[in-house]
């Protein structure tokens, strides 16, 4: 196979890859938040308490994330069928991306929202905000560097997602390497998809860890500080001065990496 | 720092109104069929203008008492009173704030001890969060929020982060967010308590012209007894969920046995050898200029030896309390410590051979205190 038979397959696996992961990802996002933040807002003792719609909740998302990511994609094409017109091709994968995404998201997203310090909710209860002052301005804005770490894994895990439903026809950069490299034996075209998918996965994760660390910068130190002291002395009310004579945020930027 | 009237005066703006009450505050927290009272009956009087501080150790329910004056606690039975509305009432019994609660919130402010700063917020915008609660316009918020700034002498550091700003700098932000609301009542939760000495009497200085300039009722709790030797008018001790003693400084001293002025003043010292009268003397108003020991000295021509002693300023007026022995035993001293309560003196004798015990009182006058101090 010569260059110029790959490269039209090549582009055109690309651009679906694209097309799937973005969707998809654009849709986590729309479902993810808010899952994740009535997962932390109707715990016991939280502002909403409500313990029915949390186990539901909970049991929705265990459910999603338990089942194997290609039986879903095969258990969901009636779904595809329904939603978009068709079983096969990158916008029907997309909708079982996103089945798959949404619950693993929104664990990541429960995790950023419940790290955010519980004193800060307080303090904006004690000057009269409700829960969507709770939520819109200090759980989301607290929460953003984590949120973004959360989703450059997630889009990450959309990329390998994507090459998986390659294998039932949903298009993209998996399906070229299944249906040439693997049944083709073309070796070549099979190492370049290897390839552009390890270049799409390291642009995106070096993106996502500009955004973090650009966010974490402005306010980091406070919040590594108040993390470590919590870390050494748990049990200690009175703590000492937080040193913070300028903002380390090599450490919360380590902090948020670590996730 | 520019707040003007740097010194605490003697000008005091303490008003008889009450602005905060509790009555018969009780919290119980159950947990897997556990019970524990974290408040037992709490009657809290805090009359306007004053700042009230309540002391006690970790564990004893100050926290718990705060957070139950603006209800982010909900007490269990009792009521909380703040600027004349019943906040009990108000809340009604869903677990949620309502409107109501959440507008009397807005008036009153809190501050914390670990700050409680949006990090991702500048400190002007960390100011105006609470303006934005209260719905104003962008231009004003700004205004007001450098408003405040300036008042809490942070004008200049509008524009950071709380990440860059030190330990005492961060609470003056929390101080100025704490105002927006133009509250009444500013509740201080053990505010100053992870701050270093020097930091914490700047941060009290700042309380304490908040409370002048712009007679703001504070109520703070803190397990530190120089908050209150610095700022208190009016104290209160809280042991194991009750308030034990209550009332203002010069009235827990003039009061024998007040643990909380033993705290405040603690005075130690063992009697050099038998046949000696150990007396605990308390000096407050004018009877603390008065050279009383000397004179007493001439008068009955005996030697005093000074066995411990503290002086200080509590709210702007001197008093201390002094532990001396006098030759003889006590009998033999009647007349001489007649002489002492003549000038005016609050005299205690500490029973033979019990020194030690003698600052700790027993539990009958303390709770004869507490009816006293409840008035």
């Amino acid at each position: 196979m010569t260059w110029s038979e790959m490269q039209p397959l090549l582009h055109d696996a690309c651009l679906d890859t694209l097309f799937m992961v973005w969707w998809s990802a654009v849709y986590s996002v729309i479902g993810g938040v808010p899952l994740g933040i009535l997962l932390v807002l109707t715990d016991r003792g939280a502002l909403l308490q409500n313990v029915v719609v949390n186990r539901v909740i909970g049991t929705i998302v265990n459910l999603g994330r338990s089942l194997p990511f290609i039986i879903l994609i095969v258990w969901l094409i009636p779904l595809s069928r329904a939603i978009v017109g068709t079983s096969i091709g990158p916008s029907a994968a997309v909708v079982a991306l996103v089945i798959g995404a949404v619950p693993f998201f929104a664990r990541l997203v429960e995790t950023a929202v419940r790290e955010v310090d519980k004193g800060l909710v307080e303090a904006a209860q004690s000057m009269g905000g409700g829960t969507w002052t709770v939520v819109f301005k200090v759980l989301l804005p607290q929460a953003l560097p984590s949120l973004i770490a959360g989703l450059t894994t997630t889009v990450i895990a959309l990329i390998g997602y994507s090459a998986m439903a390659g294998a039932v026809g949903g298009g993209g950069l998996g399906n070229l390497a299944i249906t040439y490299g693997y049944m083709r034996h073309e070796t070549g075209l099979m190492n370049i998809t290897i390839v552009l998918l390890i270049v799409i996965v390291t642009v995106v994760q070096f993106a996502g860890d500009l955004a973090v660390r650009r966010l974490a910068r402005r306010g980091g130190a406070q919040a590594a500080a108040v993390g470590l002291r919590r870390l050494w002395a748990p049990s200690v009310k009175p703590a000492a001065p937080a040193p913070t004579p300028e903002p380390a945020t090599n450490e919360a930027v380590a902090l948020t990496e670590t996730r | 720092m520019p707040v003007p009237g740097g010194t605490a005066t003697a000008h005091s703006t303490v008003t008889e109104s009450p602005v905060i009450t509790t009555t018969g505050l009780t919290k119980v927290y159950r947990s897997r069929g556990r019970e524990v009272t974290a408040l037992d009956g709490v009657d809290l009087h805090v009359r306007e203008g004053e700042v009230y501080g309540v002391v006690g150790q970790s564990g004893a329910g100050k926290s718990t008492l705060i957070r139950c004056v603006n209800l982010l606690e909900r007490p269990s039975s009792g009521t909380v009173t703040v600027n004349g509305q019943d906040l009990t009432a108000l809340a009604g019994r869903g677990p949620r704030a309502n409107a109501g609660l959440r507008k009397a919130r807005s008036h009153i402010g809190m501050v914390f001890q670990h700050f409680n700063l949006l990090s991702s917020r500048t400190v002007q915008a960390n100011v105006e969060l609470p303006l934005e609660i209260l719905g104003l316009s962008g231009k004003e918020r700004s205004r007001k929020a450098l408003e405040l700034l300036d008042l809490v002498g942070l004008a200049d550091k509008a524009k950071a982060y709380p990440g860059q700003l030190s330990g005492g700098q961060k609470q003056r932000v929390g101080i100025a967010r704490a105002l927006a609301g133009d509250p009444k009542v500013l509740l201080s939760d053990e505010s100053t308590s992870a701050l270093d000495p020097e930091t914490t009497r700047s941060i009290l200085q700042l309380l304490r012209d908040l409370n002048q300039q712009l007679g703001l009722t504070v109520l703070l709790i803190t397990h530190e007894m120089d908050v209150v030797k610095t700022i208190c008018d009016s104290a209160a001790l809280m042991k194991g969920g009750r308030v034990v003693e209550s009332g203002t400084v010069s009235e827990l001293l003039a009061t024998p046995g007040s643990e909380l002025a033993a705290e405040l003043f603690p005075v130690g010292g063992e009697p050099s050898g038998p046949d000696r009268t150990v007396v605990d003397v308390t000096f407050h108003g004018d009877a603390a200029t008065q050279p009383v020991i000397s004179q007493l000295s001439r008068t009955y021509n005996i030697d005093i030896s000074i066995l411990g002693a503290a002086m200080d300023t509590v709210a702007g007026k001197q008093v201390g309390r002094m532990r001396i022995e006098l030759p003889g035993r006590f009998e033999e001293n009647v007349v001489p410590i007649g002489f002492l309560r003549e000038q005016g003196l609050q005299v205690e004798v500490a029973p033979h051979g019990e020194t030690a015990s003698a600052t700790v009182p027993s539990p009958a006058p303390a709770d004869a205190l507490l009816k006293e101090g409840a008035k």
